[in-house]
């Protein structure tokens, strides 16, 4: 091969793998990522899948990094292709340098073959064929042949892997046995045919104390549990699925009566979004906690429920995990589409508090305090996540708990406190802070009263009164306002010096955005980071506006969403603050981020 | 305004139930709807249903979606928390309240419009997953209250108040129910309230979701000579097949059936429903039969009436899901969160 060698590099490189998808590549994928992760070594992996369940192309990125880096690379070091069907493209997507592994079953001519990329061949369904019977054995264990090929390749510990595939199949014996026969082909194969190992390969570090790898859905509805709520209502809906179906496997495992299988839960499926929502509120309106997962098409059926909501003061948690709109749009994609839509769903003056969760971590505990936020301020609350939170595995700080934790359950009152009163008014404010009190159905008659959507007086009478209806919306105005000191405050990481750049960023952008301001600094652009985590802004948002000169918003959607939020709840001319946008529906890399800062600071002041 | 405070006058003679309370109990705020309207006369037999059943009032919930019947729950009961949600999304708001506390008793009322046309799905939904509620619709064929267009239950060839005349097929809540697996199917006549108050009472007992579906004459909008939903119309084409006593558990059924007329269901909670057959040969426990003759009949241009089909037994919303007999809305905290040292368990397989 005459074209440029990598140079040696230890943990730090990025492996794509093109798989077919329904052919139980998902399970070889994991496990090669999580035989990084016990060797120590930091980790995360990005799924591209199709919206198909079986013969379409999907990708598996896994990118090892001993800086602890998590977003995606944007580079792939080393390609396994084996979808005969986007060979093509694959080849074309190795970085300068690389390699691609192939099934050489079918051997390639060489005419596709690029000067600046290896390619290695190996022939794995043969290997399958001569050692495995019956045609759905061969296809899966062609999977586990090529994680014995990478681990010899990038000198992953044999005793790992071994481990790994007892825990995955350690309930069938005879499939560790046939799991462990297929990867030592491959080892095998690729010890003697190829020099192992690459200039790039793995070494055991002990960076991954603490963590776990998890995806966002999951820790999101473990927070579920852990929070208490009870009812969760939601229709089917790509990525946000598996948030329920977490939820529901915790739930049978910790909320089950281990006699009589009695459940302290209830999930129901709805007919559409329109129905769970207004199931959610139901239940919330009852005195349960109560939440529902869905995602950017979901809400927007949901908006004239969750403006009832806002209206009536009645609590709900709602996950959007965001993929790519407008309309169907790219479901298996993610985006940071649903900003603007969260913060004011519904018609009329509605706004409503917004969690964004970076990480898994988040995930679990904003899935806890959207349900505290909700009953304190009887009102939706959003956690707004995305695909790539969501359904990816991430290498994150394991989530924990508190023992001495008391759910925030809101001004409900007790029936001491309702035989104490003359008259209830639910929608007076008596302590000043916007916020009413409540009564839960079947407590007290003195509690009764009528929730409407239409205008209604303090004392929760129908009226169409002038006077009325604007203090009603005064004081939703005001309870809003006080919200922005219960949400969690943004994350300020400050330059080592005093900076006058300032970069505001979201969500799943904090990976790609840290990674960015490192590059940065190398270069010796210094910069302070301001990672928004709610809506409404606190002060501190305000002060980071007012402090910096030049400000970047980095997001993940065409229109700059988070960028029109600020300029529309914030005293700022918007004309300091410029966009750096990503939208293309996969992860954000730095790469592309550190470009575009350099280039608007060559650029100069925006117009 | 549809919130006029009621005086609560008591008068010499009032009679009190088992909690010691009257019917002014039961009441609410003032109807402002039109005078003569067909759904007072649903919201008085609602009063006097819960009354007779001596429910604790604050132990009940009112919900409702959008339209003039919609507006009814404001005016019985004022002791129990009412709900009046977005139009034709009541189903979904009941379910969610019933998931959270399934010891209260739900009454739903709706119209023709809020459920057969923008809430048909959630109609059909709440009685698939048969969420246990008494869901009553006041059917005139019309919206009122933006002033008489048809709704999906108008009937082909009948007439709105200007002149048009509607031309497709109705979409009829009763044949609707049997379809969908309704456990308790009803239809009744505003203007009977000797009907209507037992199967009221019949449908607060039954252990799953409950339909009646009550013709309530429209008087502004479709209560001329060319309606088919008319208090005249009504009372000439209407037939009750089966009348329906309600037997609170611990009372002897009275006898004088006669032989072959009479049925008798017992519900869940050990009261009864004594069927009598106004026709002999109506069987109310044969969903099948009973729906081609319903659909005999209202191709004749007659409504049967009555309670037209029950099925006892058959498992809840609750059952299904095995959920514990308290409600989850009022478990303590303590039986929710698995705690610390669960979750660092629980962790173990994702490092």
């Amino acid at each position: 091969m005459s074209g440029k060698r990598t140079p040696e590099r230890v943990n730090d490189f990025t492996l794509k793998l093109a798989n077919v998808n329904g052919t139980g590549s998902a399970s070889a994928n994991g496990l090669l990522m999580k035989g990084f992760f016990r060797m120590g070594i930091p980790v995360s992996g990005k799924n591209y899948f199709p919206s198909n369940i079986q013969g379409l192309p999907t990708w598996y990125e896994i990118r090892v990094s001993r800086e602890g880096y998590r977003a995606r690379s944007g580079t792939v070091d080393l390609m396994v292709a084996m979808n005969a069907q986007t060979y093509a493209q694959d080849l074309a997507g190795v970085s300068p340098g690389g390699y691609l592994l192939y099934d050489s079953t079918w051997p390639r001519s060489h005419a596709l073959a690029r000067e600046d990329v290896t390619v290695l061949g190996a022939p794995f369904a043969q290997l399958c064929n001569e050692a495995f019977d019956g045609v759905r054995t061969r296809i899966l264990m062609k999977n586990m042949v090529y994680v014995g090929t990478l681990a010899a390749l990038l000198d992953i510990d044999m005793k790992v892997v071994e481990q790994l595939a007892k825990d995955n199949f350690g309930k069938k014996p005879g499939l560790v046995e046939a799991n462990m026969k297929a990867i030592q082909l491959g080892w095998d194969y690729a010890k003697a045919n190829f020099e192992c190992p690459l200039p790039f390969r793995v070494e055991a570090m002990d960076a991954t104390g603490g963590m776990v790898m998890m995806d966002g859905n999951t820790t999101a509805g473990l927070g579920c549990v852990y929070a208490g709520a009870t009812v969760g209502a939601w229709y089917p809906i790509t990525p946000s699925t598996s948030l329920m179906d977490a939820y529901r496997s915790f739930c049978a495992r910790f909320r089950a009566d281990p006699e009589t299988r009695e459940r302290r839960y209830c999930v129901v499926q709805a007919e559409d979004e329109l129905a769970a929502i207004g199931m959610v509120l139901g239940a919330s309106w009852a005195g349960a906690r109560a939440f529902t997962p869905t995602s950017g098409p979901g809400i927007s059926l949901m908006s004239e429920f969750i403006g009832y909501g806002y209206f009536t003061e009645i609590p709900a948690v709602i996950f959007d995990v965001q993929r790519v709109g407008p309309s169907t749009g790219l479901p298996t994609r993610t985006q940071q589409g649903d900003i603007t839509l969260a913060a004011y769903a519904s018609h009329g003056d509605t706004r409503h508090p917004v969690l964004f969760p970076a990480d898994p971590t988040e995930c679990f505990d904003m899935a806890v305090q959207a349900f505290d936020l909700a009953e304190r301020l009887q009102t939706p609350v959003f956690v707004l996540s995305d695909l790539d939170i969501g359904m990816n595995d991430w290498l994150c700080r394991a989530p924990s708990w508190d023992d001495s934790y008391v759910p925030d359950r809101g001004k409900v009152l007790s029936v001491a406190e309702l035989e104490r009163i003359e008259k209830f008014r639910r929608y007076a404010d008596p302590d000043g802070d916007g916020i009413p009190w409540r009564s839960l159905p079947g407590v007290h008659p003195k509690g009764a009263y009528f929730t409407r959507g239409s205008g209604h007086s303090e004392a929760a009478g129908y009226t169409e009164d002038a006077g009325e209806y604007e203090r009603l919306m005064e004081r939703l105005k005001r309870k809003f306002a006080g919200a922005a000191a219960l949400v969690p405050a943004p994350v300020l990481q400050r330059a080592d010096k005093k900076a006058s750049l300032g970069l505001i960023s979201v969500g799943s952008c904090d990976d790609a955005v840290a990674e960015a301001r490192d590059q940065l600094r190398a270069e010796g652009i210094r910069s302070d980071y301001l990672r928004i985590r709610a809506f409404p802004f606190n002060d501190d948002v305000q002060a980071f506006l007012d402090e910096h000169e030049r400000i970047f918003i980095i997001e993940q959607n065409r229109d700059g969403q988070l960028r029109t939020l600020l300029i529309n709840e914030c005293r700022v001319d918007g004309r300091r603050l410029e966009s750096i946008l990503h939208y293309d529906g996969l992860p954000m890399a730095a790469a592309p981020l550190v470009a575009a800062v350099r280039e608007r600071l060559k650029q100069g002041a925006a117009a | 305004m549809t919130y006029i405070a009621k005086p609560k006058v008591a008068y010499a003679g009032l009679t009190h139930n088992a909690l010691g309370l009257s019917r002014r109990d039961y009441e609410g705020a003032l109807s402002t709807l039109c005078a003569g309207c067909g759904h007072d006369s649903v919201t008085a037999a609602i009063v006097q249903a819960c009354w007779e059943l001596s429910l604790p009032p604050h132990r009940m919930v009112k919900l409702s979606g959008i339209g003039c019947s919609s507006k009814t729950p404001a005016y019985f009961v004022s002791q129990a928390h009412g709900i009046n949600t977005v139009h034709g999304r009541m189903p979904s708001v009941a379910t969610g309240a019933a998931a959270a506390n399934r010891n209260l008793r739900y009454l739903g009322v709706s119209g023709d419009g809020d459920s057969l046309s923008i809430g048909l799905g959630q109609f059909c939904h709440a009685m698939r997953r048969n969420v246990r509620m008494l869901y009553i619709i006041e059917n005139n064929g019309v919206y009122g209250l933006t002033k008489g267009q048809f709704s999906a239950s108008a009937d082909i060839g009948s007439k709105a108040k200007k002149g048009e005349i509607n031309m497709q097929p109705p979409i009829d809540p009763v044949l609707t129910a049997l379809a969908a697996g309704a456990t308790f199917v009803a239809r009744s006549f505003s203007g009977d309230k000797a009907q209507l108050v037992p199967l009221i009472k019949a449908g607060l007992a039954h252990e799953g979701f409950a339909l009646i579906d009550v013709l309530s004459p429209c008087v502004t909008f479709n209560d001329h000579e060319d309606s088919t939903k008319s208090y005249a119309f009504t009372r000439q084409f209407y037939h009750p097949a089966v009348h329906t006593d309600f037997v609170p558990p611990a009372e002897e059924i009275r006898a004088g059936y006669e032989q072959g007329d009479a049925m008798e269901v017992e519900l869940h909670d050990g009261s009864h429903l004594a069927l009598r057959k106004v026709e002999t040969e109506y069987d109310p426990t044969n969903r099948d039969a009973a729906f081609v003759k319903i659909h005999e009949r209202m191709q004749a241009g007659e409504w049967l009436t009555g309670l037209l089909y029950v099925e006892t037994g058959r498992e809840d919303m609750h059952a299904l899901n095995k959920t514990v007999a308290e409600p989850l809305a009022t478990l303590p905290f303590k039986d929710l969160c698995p705690g610390a040292a669960t979750l660092e368990r629980t962790l173990a397989r994702y490092r």
